[in-house]
């Protein structure tokens, strides 16, 4: 039993931290929320290591994967999450990508994998609806065969990003009299430009505009679309959600956010001494940090088993839940720690930098606003509470 | 990174573990903590027999080789049976000072009957004023010609009723809590001017508060540097530390378990309470719980023979997070069992009571805590 990365681990770290030092665009960071930046810089990492083949590492080689260990993989993140920056986005190449490979067949292989891959397709994910969201299944948006169309009609929520979406992978109801709700449901792709869609932003509580509903009104979809077997997309839809899962603890980039929140508590003043000497503070940030590493370890077995071949098990919905509750303390304790200047709306402030000289720490600006945001960690894919009904089932076994 | 244990690793947790599920089910716990004597020689012989108690010893030191990783192994084993025999007080303690600190004369003397199951140690280190701090002593060493003398008193040293000998911190110079004058002794039990006053403890052990009265004890009583004896003291008592976390994993594994399985045969307003959604979602964050306190022990495990610092930081974190989860761990397998829960006759009361003292057990959460942030400040 150890924790040592072998020789061969840590010269892949040097050249992967090499590769991100030479290669990153030094000036797109990640800002307090998604919408503030363009489309092209969320893109812009996606899309060169598109170039360098690096943008795929966990799919299977003949698609395009890196052939990377899960450890290597683990390393690739770090070293990412060590300079901040902006990852592919989930939808293509984690979420639609898998269920392609694994169900899709050859044409939609050939005709998809390679714009994810590269970062020129931008995908978004039409599941949850108003009225389905825990309970996914219910989900009431009709897809009805017309020769060799489907005629889409219904309404999707919470679709993020799809604004910029070039393609949308849909779950439509195709056997309305199935005897369970999971057995009629069908996995289709859509082009996002086809007539009939309407894609409404919704105003989130951070200000921004990250999520969407859409409205389908007579879609014609052609059948080629559809993946897999008609009235089979659940069983597709489950295997995307457990592959989201993975990596969603995200630790490196919580333990980037422990440092940062550490700088702020050394820089804001209390009693005349640091806040981070408070011994108060202190604990919280202490407990975050034991909180984190116990994490980072479940992490690691996680990988040491999915390593020795064992996939992905009810860990990753532990993963999922303890990430996510870390994630959401930490931007809890950053508002906390920044202290009056969480206040101020920094959106409202002049957009052509009237202001000449800044109204508090820059740090401060995006603490509320992505402590709102983050809000919404335990309750996407597949909330906290599901993830415990899942570990109810998978490990008690109930 | 590896997370595997080797196959001499894997023999001492089956052999462990069969020891323990053979002969330590609840109702032989039961009779051993009520007998008399409170502990089960015979077990303990048998461990001897097995090479349990050689396991965490190199082979020069008359071990097998292993280290914190087979204590660790053999812990979580013992957690999950509730053993009582002092193997945290006696090997990994007393063992620990030897192995770090002894002359060959006091190897030759000391480990390999301790080793042999043939002397028994208890660690006398805590006292009423200390609270956690292992430099805050009244007992004190004077230098007398060769030797020293010893007076003073040690709070609920564990095992002591049991024990031939005891590793006996005291002050040898300096003010009551300084860093520096702290050293370390072997002092045996029948030694002229020790007494003791036995008692049990709420979690099934025995234990006593000891009182050296003027005992005159040779200079090869010291174990490691007269007045530097801290840093060792530091070391033994983290690594007893990881050893009672993983202790704890074990223990809190069996008391999930043990509450799954009560919760699917009661039934209550016609169905099993385990299809009640509050009570499935508890028993989840009680596995959660246990899961990352085995993360933590794993780490800190690991971590013991890395730097001071570095090792300090990991202990802490393990105590933490593992005191949190005994705490929530025991807490709720009570509640889930509901009257039962809080009666003498079902196990779990008995995991509960361990669970709750090990929170405290070489130092408190608040204490470890209060350790890691010291430590992140001077970092």
């Amino acid at each position: 039993m150890n924790l040592e990365f072998t020789a061969e681990e840590n010269a892949f770290r040097d050249e992967v931290r090499s590769f991100i030092e030479n290669n990153y665009p030094q000036n797109i960071e990640r800002a307090a929320v998604q919408d503030d930046m363009t489309p092209e810089d969320m893109t812009a990492w996606h899309k060169i290591l598109g170039e360098k083949n690096w943008s795929v590492p966990a799919w299977p080689e003949q698609y395009g994967g890196t052939g990377w260990t899960p450890t290597q993989r683990y390393i690739w993140s770090e070293e990412n999450a060590r300079v901040n920056a902006v990852m592919p986005l989930p939808f293509g190449v984690a979420m639609v990508g898998p269920v392609i490979y694994t169900f899709g067949n050859e044409e939609q292989k050939a005709k998809h994998l390679p714009g994810i891959k590269s970062g020129n397709v931008w995908w978004c994910q039409g599941y949850s609806e108003p009225g389905a969201g825990s309970d996914l299944a219910s989900l009431k948006t009709t897809a009805v065969r017309d020769g060799d169309d489907y005629i889409l009609n219904g309404q999707k929520t919470w679709t993020t990003l799809a604004q910029h979406a070039d393609w949308g992978f849909f779950l439509c109801r195709t056997d309305p009299d199935a005897p369970k709700p999971q057995q009629g449901i069908s996995f289709i792709l859509v082009d996002m430009n086809t007539p009939g869609i309407e894609v409404r932003p919704i105003k989130l509580i951070d200000g921004g505009y990250e999520v969407n509903e859409v409205w389908l009104t007579d879609v014609r979809v052609p059948a080629e679309n559809l993946i897999g077997e008609e009235n089979k997309g659940w069983t597709y839809a489950k295997f995307l959600l457990a592959h989201e899962r993975s990596g969603i603890a995200g630790v490196a980039r919580s333990k980037r956010g422990v440092e940062q929140l550490k700088d702020i508590a050394k820089h804001e003043m209390l009693d005349g001494e640091p806040l981070i000497q408070d011994m108060g503070f202190a604990t919280k940030i202490s407990q975050l940090e034991i909180d984190l590493a116990a994490l980072e370890i479940t992490e690691l077995r996680t990988l040491a088993g999915e390593q020795a071949g064992k996939g992905p098990g009810p860990e990753s919905s532990l993963l999922k839940v303890k990430g996510t509750e870390i994630q959401q303390r930490l931007t809890e304790l950053t508002l906390e720690a920044v202290g009056h200047y969480g206040t101020p709306d920094f959106r409202s402030f002049p957009a052509d930098g009237s202001n000449d000289f800044p109204i508090g720490p820059d740090y401060a600006h995006s603490a509320a606003p992505t402590y709102f945001n983050m809000r919404k960690t335990s309750i996407y894919g597949g909330s906290n509470e599901i993830q415990r009904n899942i570990i109810t089932k998978m490990v008690l076994g109930l | 990174m590896d997370f595997n244990f080797s196959d001499e690793q894997n023999m001492v947790r089956d052999g462990i573990s069969r020891l323990v599920r053979e002969q330590y089910d609840w109702d032989t716990r039961r009779g051993i903590i009520a007998s008399d004597a409170g502990w089960s020689p015979e077990f303990w012989a048998q461990l001897a027999e097995l090479g349990m108690l050689a396991a965490p010893f190199s082979e020069e030191d008359g071990g097998f080789g292993g280290g914190a990783v087979e204590t660790m192994l053999i812990m979580e084993e013992f957690g999950k049976g509730l053993v009582v025999e002092p193997f945290i007080p006696s090997v990994v303690c007393a063992g620990g000072f030897l192995k770090h600190a002894g002359t060959a004369a006091q190897k030759e003397e000391y480990l390999s009957a301790i080793i042999a199951g043939e002397k028994v140690f208890a660690f006398a280190y805590a006292e009423p004023q200390g609270r956690y701090d292992l430099a805050n002593l009244t007992t004190t060493a004077k230098k007398d010609g060769e030797g020293y003398t010893l007076n003073g008193q040690k709070a609920v040293v564990i095992g002591a009723p049991w024990a031939s000998h005891f590793v006996v911190t005291a002050r040898t110079s300096g003010g009551q809590a300084d860093q520096n004058g702290v050293s370390v002794f072997i002092i045996a039990k029948d030694a002229a001017g020790v007494s003791l006053r036995d008692y049990a403890t709420v979690d099934g052990r025995r234990a006593s508060e000891v009182y050296f009265e003027n005992v005159s004890v040779s200079a090869d009583a010291l174990i490691g540097e007269l007045d530097n004896g801290l840093p060792l003291i530091e070391t033994v008592v983290d690594e007893a530390t990881v050893a009672v976390c993983a202790e704890a994993t074990g223990a809190m594994q069996v008391t999930h378990a043990m509450t799954l399985e009560y919760a699917k045969q009661r039934k209550q307003f016609g169905v099993p309470i385990s299809t009640f959604q509050v009570l499935q979602h508890r028993m989840v964050d009680m596995f959660m719980e246990y899961e990352q306190s085995i993360s933590m022990s794993y780490l800190a495990t690991i971590k013991l023979d890395e730097g001071e610092a570095e090792r300090k930081h990991a202990v802490s974190s393990a105590k933490v997070r593992v005191g949190q989860s005994a705490r929530f761990v025991g807490q709720s397998a009570v509640q889930t069992h509901g009257g039962m829960g809080v009666t003498d006759e079902t196990a779990v009361g008995s995991y509960f009571k361990r669970l709750s003292i090990i929170e405290g057990e070489f130092g408190s959460v608040d204490h470890h805590m209060r350790r890691h942030i010291k430590l992140t400040a001077a970092a």
